[in-house]
């Protein structure tokens, strides 16, 4: 099989397993594409620089894109290629962000080390004392006082 | 120095998402065991996915750029520490999301 092939195939295994067998249904969460729009970006920066200064290269008959060049980068966008990289490996990064953090839900919901879980951000409060909610939420509204900022908090 | 070409970006991934741990309270290295299992799944599939494609020739590396140590199947070490890095990153970042804004994702406590 082509890259371009086993790529498409991996995302379709990893989101029926998050689907129906994990049953963590991350797909359908706001929380994961969130995280995933973080994620993908940060993808395209680091592959663009694996890609780019030819640390890694591909066969031409194995992706959508031309083989990689002997000397230079491959092209930038366009010709089957997304920041240097082949464009499979946006499936190939989906399906491993998605497989890892399907993987930590599934742990988590099993029971393992739920606790301690995030948060709140240092900005936000002190650290969860024992009065603390056991929620996933920080406490709001609990003043920290002593700090002006958090004008970022919507 | 140019061995460390593909270790250099793994750092780069790392320095961009270990902040979250300690500014938002990810909490993700101190479950250090979820964090060991979470990493079974991923890194047996893709290292088996990374196996095949190197010796198909679907990809290859820079032997200059690579620190130069192998695992069986002619897989480089720095892809290992890649499929390590990754889900961690990731993990991360989920949880950097969560403490910001409390969404839920399916591991919450039953009431």
């Amino acid at each position: 099989m082509t890259y371009t092939q086993l790529a498409i195939a991996s995302v379709v295994v990893v989101v029926i397993a998050d689907l129906w067998l994990l049953r963590t249904r991350m797909v359908t969460r706001k929380v994961f594409w969130t995280s995933y729009a973080i994620v993908v970006f940060f993808q395209l920066v680091s592959n663009g620089m694996f890609t780019g200064f030819g640390i890694v290269k591909y066969d031409g008959d194995a992706i959508i894109g031309e083989t990689s060049p002997l000397q230079g980068p491959p092209p930038f966008i366009g010709a089957g290629r997304i920041a240097f990289a082949p464009i499979e490996d946006l499936l190939f990064g989906f399906s491993l962000i998605l497989l890892s953090i399907a993987g930590w839900i599934w742990l988590g919901r099993a029971g393992l080390q739920r606790t301690p879980t995030a948060g709140p951000p240092i900005w936000r409060a002190g650290p969860r004392g024992p009065r603390g909610p056991r929620g996933s939420r920080g406490p709001r509204g609990i003043d920290s006082s002593d700090r002006s900022g958090g004008a970022d908090e919507s | 120095m140019e061995r460390f070409g593909y270790v250099g970006v793994l750092l780069f991934v790392l320095l961009g998402c270990l902040w979250l741990e300690v500014v938002l309270r990810t909490r993700v290295l101190a479950r250090a065991k979820r964090l060991a299992l979470s990493w079974v799944l991923p890194v047996t599939l893709f290292i088996a996915w990374d196996a095949y494609a190197i010796a198909a020739g679907h990809w290859w590396f820079d032997v200059d750029r690579i620190l130069g140590w192998y695992l069986p199947g002619r897989i480089p070490v720095d892809e290992l520490l890649f499929f390590l890095i990754i889900p961690l990153a990731s993990i991360l970042t989920l949880e950097a999301v969560r403490s910001v804004k409390g969404w839920r994702s399916g591991d919450e406590a039953p009431k």
